[in-house]
C-alpha cells in the first residue's frame, strides 16, 4: 500500500485472524472522482467479476469511464482505446491514496470487487459527503476508512487537489478530521467502523469466531433450527 | 429507536452480544450463496485452515454466469466454465447443499429460497448479492454481505452488523389495473431518493401492501437496497402462511408448520411498534411507471414529462444532465412512444410465474415488434416448469420471444445475454446504472413486466392500460 499509515499490528492470532493493522490515519495525496450516485458497475463492470480471486483488479477500476471505447475483444482480452480524461488516467494522480468523491459512492451491487479493486489501484482511504452502506462495509472490512464531511468542504478539497495534485492530505480517523494545506475539515467516521479501524479490529472473523458456545446457545434458542 | 417491530424483535432473538465497536453479533439463519462472491471467501478460509461452521445452514446455486441458452458442458465461455467448476468443487468439500442445473432447482438466488421455504419470517438471511433484500417479503430480516464478511459467515455462522432505524412505509388505498408491485416501489425510490434509505430498514406495510401476493411483495422488498435501504421487509400474515405450507419444506409437515406459525405469529410488529420515521404514499395516485435516467430514482409515471433538470433539487441535477444525455431523452417529453429494441423480461424482480403469466397475458395473440428481439429468462427451474405446464412458453414463442433457461442474464449481463452499442432496453429488471446490461452505452428503462410485454409488442414505450387486454392476475 502507498501513503503512510500509522499502524500498530493487531494480534495475530492462530484461530482464524490475520493481522490487521490498526488505521488510525492515512497520509498522502488525493484523486478527484466527481458526482453524485457513482454505483458499483461504474467502479468495476460486471464482466470483470468473472474472477476467482481479486487479484488484478486493480486495473479494472472506473475502467468503462476510462475509455470511450471498451469491452471484450474477440481473444477474451478487453479493448481500451480513446482514454478520456477521468482522473484515474491522469499521471498527475498515479500515486494518489485518498479518494474523493460527492453523494451515495458505491451505490448498487455488494461486489466487494469494487473496493478491493480500488484498493490494489492504490487507495488507502476515502473522503465524500455520503456512501452507500454495503460499499462502506466492505471498505471496512478491507481497513480503508470511509470518511464523510459536507459537500461545501468535499467540492473544496476536490478543488483543491485538481488544481495542485501533489497537496498532502491527511485523514486522521481517530480525531475525525481531514487536513491539507491550512485547512482542518471536521469530518465525521461512524462510530463502530472508528472503533473497528483504530483498534485494528476491522477484520472480524478471529473476533466472531471466538465464542462459538454462545453462537451455539443462540442458534439452538431459535425455533426453526430444528431442521 | 424503533420498539416493538419485526426488525427489533428478530434482531433481539438472533443477537449472540455486543461487540467492542459497539455492532452486534447476529447468528445467520440461512446463507445463500453463488458463484459470483464465494470462489474468494472459500479461498480465505483455506488460506486460513477454517471450515464452514454451520454448512446445514448454508445453500448454493449458479445463476450470474449460467448460459440461459447452451448448457451443455463445459461452457462456451472459458471464465464461466471455471466459475462453475470452482462451485462445483468448493461445495462438495464443504458439504454445502447445491441446486445445481441437474438437480431441477437451480435458478436465481432470491427465486429459489422463496421457492423451496428455505426462507422463513423471522430468520436472518444473508447473501453476498445486494437483491438479499427480496426474502424480506416474508418477514426475514435479509441483506446482502461482501465476500469478507462471507467469510465471516463461513468461519463462524455470524455476522457484525450495526442496528439500523425502521422506517415504516404506509402503502394507502389501492393499485389501479395494469399497476403492480414494481410500479409500488419505482414510485417509492422516485419519492425517497436513490440514498433516502440509508441508515434505515424499511417495513412496507398498509392495504396496498397487504393485498400483494408473495412474489408482488418479493418485487418491492427487492428493490429496496436501490432506495438505500440494505433490507426491507413484510410482516408475515395469512399470504405469507399460504405460500410457505405449499413449498418443500413444509408441504408434509402440518405439525412443524403449526409450530413454526406460532413463532411466525409472534414476531410481526405490535400495534403500537415505534418507528424512527414513517412515509405515506398513496397507492390510487400510482400509474404504470418507468425509468427515464441511469438511476431507479430517476422515475415518472409513464404518461407524466421527463422533469427538465433545472426543475429538480439543485444535488439531482448534474446527475439528471448526465443520464438524460446517456439516455436520449427530452425533458418535458413523457417516456411513452420511447422506441426500444430490446424487451428483457426477467431477474430477481420480476421472473417469477404471476409475472411470466402476467405477461403473456399482453403477449398472446400479438406479435414482437420487427425492430425488438424479446428475451423471456424465467427467475428458476421451477419456475420455467411450471410457465409451461401451462403452455406460457408456447405464447412467448408464438410471439416471437425466444423463451431461455433459468439464470440472471441480462440484468447484469455476466453471460452472452447483453446489450449491443446504445441500444436501448425495456427491461423488467433492478437497475439501470450505465453499463449495467454490457454494453457501456446500452441505455435500460425500468418497468413491470407487463410493461415490458407491450413495449415488445409495440416496439415502443407503451401504457399497458391502453392495449385492450388489461391482465386480471392477482399481483
Amino acid at each position: 500500500m502507498s501513503g503512510d499509515e500509522t499502524a500498530t499490528d493487531a494480534d495475530p492470532s492462530s484461530d482464524g485472524g490475520v493481522d490487521a493493522p490498526a488505521v488510525e490515519r492515512v497520509t498522502g495525496t488525493g484523486v478527484p472522482v466527481r458526482g453524485n450516485d457513482i454505483d458499483t458497475d461504474q467502479i468495476i463492470p460486471a464482466r470483470f467479476l468473472k474472477v476467482l480471486t481479486f487479484e488484478g483488479l486493480g486495473e479494472f477500476a472506473f475502467f468503462d469511464q476510462r475509455y470511450e471505447t471498451t469491452g471484450p475483444d474477440a481473444d477474451g482480452g478487453e479493448v481500451a482505446e480513446n482514454p478520456t480524461d477521468h482522473p484515474f488516467n491522469d499521471p498527475e494522480f498515479g500515486d494518489a491514496n485518498v479518494l474523493v468523491v460527492n453523494a451515495n459512492f458505491g451505490c448498487g451491487s455488494s461486489r466487494e470487487h469494487a473496493p478491493q479493486a480500488l484498493q490494489r489501484w492504490g487507495i488507502d482511504a476515502v473522503v465524500g459527503e455520503s456512501f452507500a452502506e454495503i460499499f462502506a462495509g466492505n471498505c471496512l472490512a478491507l481497513g480503508i476508512p470511509t470518511v464523510t464531511a459536507d459537500s461545501e468542504a468535499i467540492a473544496a478539497l476536490q478543488d483543491r487537489v485538481e488544481a495542485e495534485p501533489d497537496t498532502e492530505i491527511t485523514v486522521d480517523v481517530a480525531a475525525e478530521t481531514v487536513t491539507y494545506a491550512d485547512r482542518e475539515i471536521d469530518a465525521a467516521v461512524d462510530p463502530a467502523q472508528r472503533q473497528s479501524l483504530v483498534a485494528g479490529e476491522w477484520d472480524t472473523t478471529a473476533l466472531l469466531g471466538s465464542n462459538p458456545e454462545q453462537v451455539a446457545e443462540t442458534a439452538a434458542s431459535l425455533p426453526y433450527t430444528d431442521r | 429507536m424503533s420498539e416493538g417491530t419485526l426488525y427489533d424483535a428478530v434482531w433481539d432473538r438472533h443477537r449472540v452480544r455486543r461487540l467492542p465497536s459497539g455492532q452486534d453479533q447476529l447468528f445467520v439463519g440461512l446463507h445463500l450463496i453463488h458463484e459470483v462472491t464465494s470462489p474468494q471467501a472459500f479461498g480465505m478460509l483455506e488460506e486460513r485452515d477454517l471450515e464452514i461452521a454451520y454448512p446445514e445452514r448454508t445453500h448454493a446455486t449458479v445463476d450470474h454466469i449460467v448460459p440461459t441458452d447452451d448448457r451443455e458442458r463445459p461452457y462456451d465461455d472459458d471464465a464461466a466454465e471455471s466459475m462453475m467448476a470452482k462451485l462445483e468443487e468448493n461445495v462438495a468439500d464443504a458439504g454445502v447443499t447445491f441446486d445445481h442445473p441437474d438437480t431441477g432447482r437451480q435458478g436465481i438466488v432470491h427465486v429459489i429460497g422463496p421457492e423451496q421455504g428455505l426462507t422463513e419470517p423471522g430468520m436472518t438471511v444473508v447473501c453476498g448479492d445486494s437483491h438479499t433484500a427480496t426474502h424480506g417479503a416474508f418477514g426475514a430480516l435479509a441483506f446482502g454481505i461482501g465476500t469478507s464478511q462471507i467469510r465471516d459467515v463461513f468461519a463462524t455462522g455470524t455476522v457484525a452488523m450495526e442496528k439500523q432505524a425502521v422506517r415504516r412505509i404506509e402503502v394507502t388505498g389501492e393499485l389501479g389495473d395494469g399497476v403492480t408491485a414494481k410500479d409500488l416501489i419505482l414510485t417509492i425510490i422516485g419519492e425517497l431518493g436513490t440514498d433516502g434509505g440509508v441508515g434505515y430498514v424499511y417495513e412496507y406495510g398498509g392495504p396496498a401492501v397487504e393485498s400483494l401476493s408473495m412474489p408482488g411483495r418479493m418485487t418491492v422488498c427487492n428493490m429496496s437496497i436501490e432506495g438505500g435501504a440494505r433490507a426491507g421487509y413484510v410482516n408475515p400474515d395469512e399470504t405469507t402462511y399460504e405460500w410457505l405450507r405449499e413449498t418443500d419444506a413444509f408441504e408434509d409437515s402440518p405439525e412443524t408448520f403449526a409450530e413454526r406459525k406460532r413463532y411466525w405469529e409472534s414476531i410481526r410488529s405490535g400495534d403500537d411498534a415505534t418507528y424512527d420515521d414513517v412515509v405515506t404514499i398513496d397507492a390510487d395516485a400510482i400509474e404504470p411507471t418507468v425509468t427515464w435516467g441511469t438511476t431507479p430514482a430517476q422515475t415518472a409515471g409513464v404518461s407524466e414529462p421527463v422533469p427538465a433538470p433545472e426543475a429538480l433539487p439543485p444535488e439531482d441535477r448534474a446527475v439528471a444532465e448526465r443520464a438524460q444525455a446517456h439516455m436520449g431523452v427530452e425533458s418535458g417529453e413523457p417516456m411513452a412512444g420511447f422506441p426500444v429494441d430490446v424487451a428483457f423480461l426477467g431477474s430477481c424482480t420480476n421472473a417469477r410465474l404471476p409475472d411470466l403469466r402476467a405477461a403473456a397475458e399482453i403477449v398472446a395473440g400479438r406479435e414482437v415488434h420487427d425492430d425488438v428481439r424479446g428475451l423471456v429468462v424465467p427467475g428458476s427451474q421451477r419456475v420455467k416448469a411450471a410457465a409451461e405446464r401451462e403452455g406460457l412458453d408456447e405464447t412467448f414463442r408464438e410471439a416471437g420471444f425466444e423463451w431461455r433457461e433459468a439464470g440472471c442474464s441480462m440484468c447484469l449481463g455476466m453471460n452472452d445475454d447483453q446489450l449491443e452499442g446504445d441500444e436501448v432496453c425495456a427491461s423488467s429488471s433492478n437497475r439501470n446504472f450505465v453499463g449495467r446490461q454490457g454494453s457501456a452505452d446500452g441505455r435500460t428503462i425500468l418497468m413491470s413486466p407487463e410493461m415490458v410485454a407491450a413495449a415488445a409488442v409495440t416496439g415502443e414505450v407503451t401504457d399497458v392500460r391502453e392495449l385492450d387486454a388489461t391482465p386480471e392476475v392477482a399481483r
